[in-house]
């Protein structure tokens, strides 16, 4: 990250590159149950990001010993495909990957009832398709609505939005250039029923002022992706009861 | 079964207060309030509120009949797939046959498929299946489908009705095991049918007077009915 940023990123009218105001979010689409080999699955598309999560299980969990005997496990999996950034993606986990599939199996155990099923795994896969920056929360945002789908019991669905620092100001949800060139990226999931925070991360620097100020941001679009979710499992299944 | 609309809610959908309802399947409380676990239709009796599932894996109840696929003969059993999260053991003193220590392969082995009833579940849900009961065998031809386990209910329909119906108008055999797996034997002609018709079920499972519109479906180009 190159604190001395020669790229002009908020323009004197107050707008980003992209056009959009500080507190803008770029676009997002979400379809959910578009994959009928997984038990549940969701298609995320937000600004250039495209994701795609899977859910399989509650299954028996393999190898035995990884098995807990009062809960089920949870793993995601996060991947990059080989085309989805510029040059080419060396395949296969690397460190970058192997952290996000981390935190994003801790933030999910915390709102699936896992004590339902012990012995148990969930298994998420995560693939990112293209990339251009916030994949982690499209990523987590695109596996709560799988979760979902799969009829997993859970007790919300989890939500996750950046907010970061460009140009020494506070805005919400980084571009490419935005996060390439920015001062700070903070990334942040909750539990939007309660606000319980299930993810907290931050790359590059910012007052304790400022942080609160992203915090609060990153928050606030947070409810507004949860809606968008929510709309999409409803558009799913509303359709079921409208055979008549 | 009520006459009032339908509603479908998501996980963490607020559905009621534990001062005025009970909370029943499909649901969890938080700080007092009732809310849904998982996505499903809401269903409200005089004190319960239940979420039946749309979506998702067969959870195994004692005393259910399914359709079990073998997974592994062991020295002294099966391990039996039953669609649940984890695999049921059927014991060798659980089967009708006699049966000598590491003979298990010679009567059942990986791929059959066995009617079943669930025997026990307990706390780290450790699932046994036996066969020692009514009509309850392997099985040799017909065909196994699988639906929604939430769907099996309405496939069944209200005392079998349902069930009953296909029979008569298909002229097959249909078994229809509680974890979403059906079996079906009969002519080629009979089979195609019932097939359509459990589609048709299915797509259609929360309207109203299915029963009714099934048996007009099944009618219309019905030959000969026993």
């Amino acid at each position: 990250m190159s604190s001395k940023s020669d790229v002009k990123l908020i323009d004197s009218k107050g707008k980003r590159l992209d056009g959009r105001k500080p507190d803008e979010l770029r676009k997002i689409k979400i379809e959910a149950g578009v994959l009928h080999r997984a038990e549940g699955s969701c298609y995320l598309e937000w600004g250039g990001n495209k994701v795609l999560a899977a859910v399989y299980g509650p299954r028996e969990a393999l190898p035995r010993h990884t098995q807990n005997p009062l809960r089920a496990i949870v793993n995601a999996r996060y991947n990059m495909a080989a085309f989805s950034v510029e040059d080419r993606k060396r395949p296969g986990p690397d460190r970058r990957s192997v952290e996000i599939s981390k935190v994003i199996s801790e933030a999910l155990e915390k709102v699936i009832l896992t004590e339902k099923f012990p012995r148990a795994s969930i298994d998420v896969s995560i693939e990112v398709l293209d990339a251009e920056a916030g994949t982690r929360c499209a990523g987590l945002t695109a596996a709560g609505v799988a979760l979902a789908d799969a009829g997993i019991p859970m007790k919300d669905i989890p939500v996750a939005c950046a907010a970061g620092k460009i140009d020494g100001k506070v805005v919400l949800d980084l571009g490419k250039e935005e996060d390439n060139f920015g001062d700070a990226d903070l990334p942040v999931a909750i539990s939007p029923r309660t606000g319980e925070i299930l993810l907290l991360q931050m790359d590059g620097h910012l007052t304790l002022e400022e942080f609160d100020e992203a915090f609060d941001l990153a928050i606030k679009g947070c409810h507004v992706v949860s809606d968008i979710q929510k709309k999409a499992i409803e558009d799913k299944y509303k359709s079921v009861l409208e055979v008549e | 079964m009520s006459e009032e609309k339908r509603e479908v809610v998501i996980p963490s959908q607020l559905l009621g207060d534990i001062h005025k309802n009970k909370a029943g399947h499909g649901t969890f409380i938080e700080n007092g309030k009732i809310y849904a676990e998982r996505i499903g239709v809401l269903s409200k009796s005089s004190e319960y509120i239940n979420v039946i599932p749309l979506k998702g894996r067969y959870d195994p109840i004692e005393g259910d009949f399914v359709i079990g696929i073998v997974e592994e003969a062991l020295s002294s059993g099966w391990l039996v797939d039953i669609n649940a999260p984890y695999p049921a053991l059927l014991h060798v003193t659980e089967v009708p046959w006699d049966i000598e220590f590491g003979e298990t392969e010679k009567y059942l082995n990986h791929g059959d498929s066995i009617m079943a009833k669930i025997l026990q579940v307990d706390v780290t849900k450790k699932i046994q299946v036996t066969l020692n009961d009514r009509n309850l065998y392997k099985i040799n031809g017909g065909q196994i489908i699988n639906v929604e386990p939430s769907k099996v209910p309405r496939i069944i329909g209200k005392k079998g009705s349902m069930i009953a119906l296909l029979k008569k108008y298909t002229r097959s055999r249909i078994f229809v095991g509680q974890n979403g797996r059906i079996w079906i034997d009969g002519d080629n002609e009979g089979i195609e049918k019932v097939l359509q018709t459990i589609k048709k079920i299915e797509d259609e499972a929360l309207s109203y007077g299915l029963t009714n519109r099934i048996e007009a479906f099944l009618k219309k180009d019905a030959k000969d009915v026993r």
